[in-house]
C-alpha cells in the first residue's frame, strides 16, 4: 500500500506532531545560553547579598550588567517555559485543563519578563 | 466483565512510582523535574526583587523585611540549591545530547556526584554570602 501522507507532509518531515524537533531543540539552546549567564548571575547575587539599595542600583544601571540581568531573564524565563509545557504534556490530559494551563503558564512567563525587564529599566532610568 | 458493562469510575493505572526501589537516577530525574518547577517560581521572586529596588530604599526594605527572616532564608538556600542541581544536572543532559554518560554505572556514579556536588555549592554559596563574605560588589 502506498503511504497516505501527502508529498508536503513528507518534505517538512515533522510527523504527526506537527513541530518536528524546534520544542527540543529550543530547549537545548536556551539552557546554553543560560550556562554563562547562571554564572554571572551568581556572581552577581554573590556580590549584592548584604548590601545596601544603592550598590544594587549602582550595579544593575550599568549598561553591560542590565544587559546580562535583561539576558538571564529572558532565556531563563523561555527555558522555564518550555519545561513547563512538558510538565502539563506528562500529567494533564484533560483537553480543557491542559489548554487553560499552557495559557496560563505563557501568560505568567511573560507577565514576569515584562515586570523584569520594565524593573531593569526603571533602575537604568532612576 | 461481561456483567458489568460499565466504566469504573476510576480507572486502573500500570505501578509506576509508588512500587519501585528508587534508583538514585529516578531520583535525579525527578528532582530534575522538580527543581526546574521550583525555579519557575524563582522568578517571580526575582521580578519581585527587582521591583523593589526600582521602588527605591522603601521597597529595597519591604524586600528584605520579609526575606532576612528564618523562612525567607530557608527559601533562598532552597532557590540556591536547586538552581546548582539543575545547572549541574542540565549540564549532564547535554552530554547525555552528545551519547556521553549512558553507561549504568556512569549514570549512578554521576547522579551520586551531582547530588552530592549540588549540596556542597549551595551550602558554600551561603557561606560565602553570609555576612562578612558577601557583597564584594560594594
Amino acid at each position: 500500500m502506498s503511504s497516505l501522507q501527502t508529498p508536503l507532509h513528507k518534505v517538512e518531515g515533522m510527523g504527526p506532531a506537527h513541530s518536528g524537533t524546534g520544542h527540543f531543540w529550543h530547549e537545548r539552546v536556551t539552557s546554553v545560553a543560560l550556562i554563562p549567564l547562571s554564572l554571572w548571575f551568581l556572581y552577581a547575587m554573590l556580590g549584592l547579598a548584604g548590601t545596601s539599595e544603592v550598590t544594587a542600583l549602582q550595579f544593575l544601571a550599568h549598561p553591560l550588567n542590565a544587559l546580562l540581568m535583561g539576558a538571564f531573564i529572558c532565556f531563563s524565563l523561555w527555558h522555564a517555559y518550555l519545561g513547563l509545557q512538558v510538565v502539563i504534556d506528562d500529567y494533564i490530559h484533560t483537553a480543557g485543563s491542559k489548554i487553560i494551563l499552557m495559557l496560563l503558564i505563557r501568560f505568567s512567563v511573560i507577565a514576569a519578563g515584562a515586570t523584569c525587564l520594565f524593573a531593569i529599566v526603571r533602575i537604568a532610568a532612576l | 466483565m461481561a456483567e458489568n458493562p460499565q466504566r469504573p469510575a476510576v480507572r486502573p493505572l500500570s505501578p509506576h512510582l509508588t512500587i519501585y526501589r528508587w534508583p538514585v537516577t529516578m531520583l535525579t530525574s525527578i528532582t530534575h523535574r522538580a527543581t526546574g518547577m521550583g525555579l519557575s517560581f524563582g522568578a517571580v521572586v526575582l521580578a519581585w526583587w527587582l521591583v523593589s529596588i526600582s521602588n527605591g530604599p522603601e521597597g529595597w526594605q519591604s524586600f528584605h523585611a520579609i526575606m532576612d527572616t528564618p523562612l525567607g532564608l530557608l527559601v533562598l538556600f532552597g532557590f540556591a540549591w536547586a538552581l546548582v542541581f539543575h545547572f549541574l544536572n542540565g549540564i549532564r543532559h547535554l552530554a547525555w545530547d552528545l551519547g556521553y554518560g549512558f553507561p549504568k554505572q556512569a549514570a549512578e556514579r554521576n547522579s551520586v556526584i551531582i547530588l552530592a556536588l549540588s549540596l556542597l555549592g549551595a551550602l558554600a554559596i551561603f557561606t560565602l554570602v553570609w555576612p562578612g563574605h558577601g557583597g564584594y560588589l560594594r
